[in-house]
């Protein structure tokens, strides 16, 4: 199955290529988007939500409107383990995996785009790029928002804009986001200071794989707050500038590291390496912290691991991913004995 | 901005005109109510106070007129106004219209705006009133359906059924 083939592989957004590749993970843009002539989802009849997910996957389930192959996933009618693996890999949100009713993804097989189909809004579009990129991810989500116009009859008001269920989407109905990594600054106790003054320039900070302060793995996504009144093009813009800012700053705080506690730090990544090759039973959460100090060392010279399979980890080790690659359902204490198992193997693999 | 008497956000603002420099109070909704109460109880001193309060509700609603935008049901989903406020979702796409007074103001404190730039749909989204109302036909078709009048809810079918016709050769 199209899921399972997906468990081995790392996804679009943590590919970690292109430049600033170190320090920018991936690229992001997400559109609102509701049909005129049904309410918004929260206040759908089973009924609605039925015609809703017919009428649309009319339009996007046709493999020929697709250039790369696509897979179409009605979330409804699937366990909870496939659910949670999509969430993790950030091809769906946890908000369509724990509503009801009839909802669905696609899925384009290089998970450079999902379509979400009865989320908060109708429509939720979102293409993604590894490193930053977002004028390609506007490119191609904009395009696929063109094809989808020209067959459906969008929400729209001469002044608000594209009409969404939550008005602080109202407008364009789009978030940009880039995610980045910031060990260096988070280490450093500076973060807040940064995020701060982003709050002032109206954009948000978000974790990773959440809407909390709390980062795993100390992945931050930085996003548009405001929606209407700003083109797609300055949105984007606005999110573009202010990136070179955060990459310099956490560039600051690592030379800073290096110059200051240059052996505290390398005792640290060695430490975070030990473990995560020979630890016995460990949880996701330490995991995602151990693996980041390594990637901030190998960034910095201090180890010398594969970065990729690094990224990868990040992913598959995970409680969905794993379980879908040991291919069962498992407890916490048995998943964190298999995560310690995977995590050796693979180190291993990557030292011969 | 938070209230002057406590922690929740302000969302009265009221300019009291009685004295010789006007006062500016920005209160939570229950410190409004309090005040608002107390106003009326004065109402026989100052008679300025009421026609100074009624000129200011008509930006800022008072305790009474909430209540009041509170039962507003938007006559295509049927969602009040009241439930917005709580989950903070609208109903339907013609709620932006029929509450249109109301969320405005909340609309320009989000986004520092109030108006669109940037892309439109083909059409400029000409029509949307129009496929609207069909999300209330099928909402009295589904009533009438629970009340067992179906022939009122096979002459809503058949209606709705020739504008999503009509739709598709358009």
């Amino acid at each position: 199955m199209f899921l399972d083939e997906l468990a081995g592989k790392g996804g679009e957004w943590l590919k970690g290529t292109g430049p600033e590749s170190d320090i920018v993970i991936s690229s992001r843009i997400r559109l609102a988007r509701n049909l005129a002539e049904f309410p918004f989802v929260r206040k759908c009849s089973d009924g609605d939500k039925l015609a809703i997910e017919a009428r649309v996957s009319e339009v996007i389930n046709q493999q020929s409107k697709w250039s790369d192959p696509v897979s179409y996933h009605r979330i409804d009618e699937m366990n909870d383990l496939d659910r949670q693996f999509l969430v993790e890999r950030q091809l769906i949100s946890r908000e369509l995996a724990e509503s009801n009713g009839a909802r669905s993804v696609l899925i384009d097989s290089g998970e450079k785009f999902s379509v979400m189909i009865n989320e908060e809004d109708h429509l939720r579009i979102q293409a993604v790029q590894s490193g930053l990129d977002l004028t390609e991810a506007w490119h191609r989500i904009n395009a696929i928002d063109d094809f989808v116009d020209s067959c459906l009859h969008y929400a729209f008001h001469p002044r608000y804009g594209y009409l969404t269920a939550c008005p602080t989407n109202v407008g364009t109905g789009m978030r940009v986001s880039v995610m980045l990594h910031l060990p260096a600054l988070v280490m450093t106790r500076e973060l807040e200071k940064v995020f701060r003054s982003l709050q002032k320039i109206n954009l948000a900070v978000r974790g990773l794989y959440g809407e909390g302060s709390e980062a795993m793995g100390d992945f931050y996504q930085i996003s548009n707050q405001i929606t209407l009144g700003k083109s797609e093009i300055e949105l984007v813009q606005q999110v573009n500038e202010v990136i070179p800012v955060m990459i310099e700053y956490e560039r600051k705080a690592r030379d800073f590291l290096l110059r200051e506690s240059r052996d505290e730090l390398s005792d640290r990544v060695s430490r975070a390496h030990g473990i995560l090759q020979n630890a016995k039973t460990i949880s996701s959460e330490e995991t995602m912290h151990l693996l980041s100090s390594i990637r901030l060392g190998v960034n910095m010279g201090l180890i010398e691991v594969d970065i990729p399979m690094l990224n990868r980890l990040f992913l598959q080790t995970q409680p969905a991913h794993l379980q879908k690659m040991i291919g069962g359902k498992l407890d916490i204490a048995d998943r964190n004995v298999q995560r310690a198992q995977y995590l050796k193997k693979s180190f291993n693999i990557s030292d011969n | 901005m938070k209230c002057q008497h406590c922690e929740k956000p302000a969302t009265f603002h009221i300019t009291e005109l009685t004295d010789e420099v006007p006062e500016e109070l920005h209160l939570c909704e229950e410190h409004a109510r309090t005040y608002l109460m107390q106003a009326d109880l004065k109402e026989d001193e100052v008679p300025s106070i009421a026609s100074a309060l009624a000129q200011q509700l008509k930006v800022n609603p008072a305790a009474e007129q909430l209540a009041q935008l509170d039962q507003q049901a938007c006559p295509l989903c049927g969602i009040t106004f009241y439930e917005f406020r709580h989950v903070g979702r609208l109903g339907c796409p013609h709620d932006y219209i029929c509450f249109e007074d109301e969320l405005d103001p909340i609309i320009s404190n989000i986004h520092s705006a109030t108006a669109h730039v940037g892309k439109q749909p083909r059409g400029a989204g000409e029509g949307t009133d129009q496929r609207t109302e069909l999300i209330r036909l099928r909402r009295e078709m589904e009533q009438a359906i629970q009340i067992e009048d179906y022939e009122k809810a096979s002459m809503l079918r058949d209606k709705i059924a020739g504008i999503e016709e009509e739709e598709k050769s358009g």
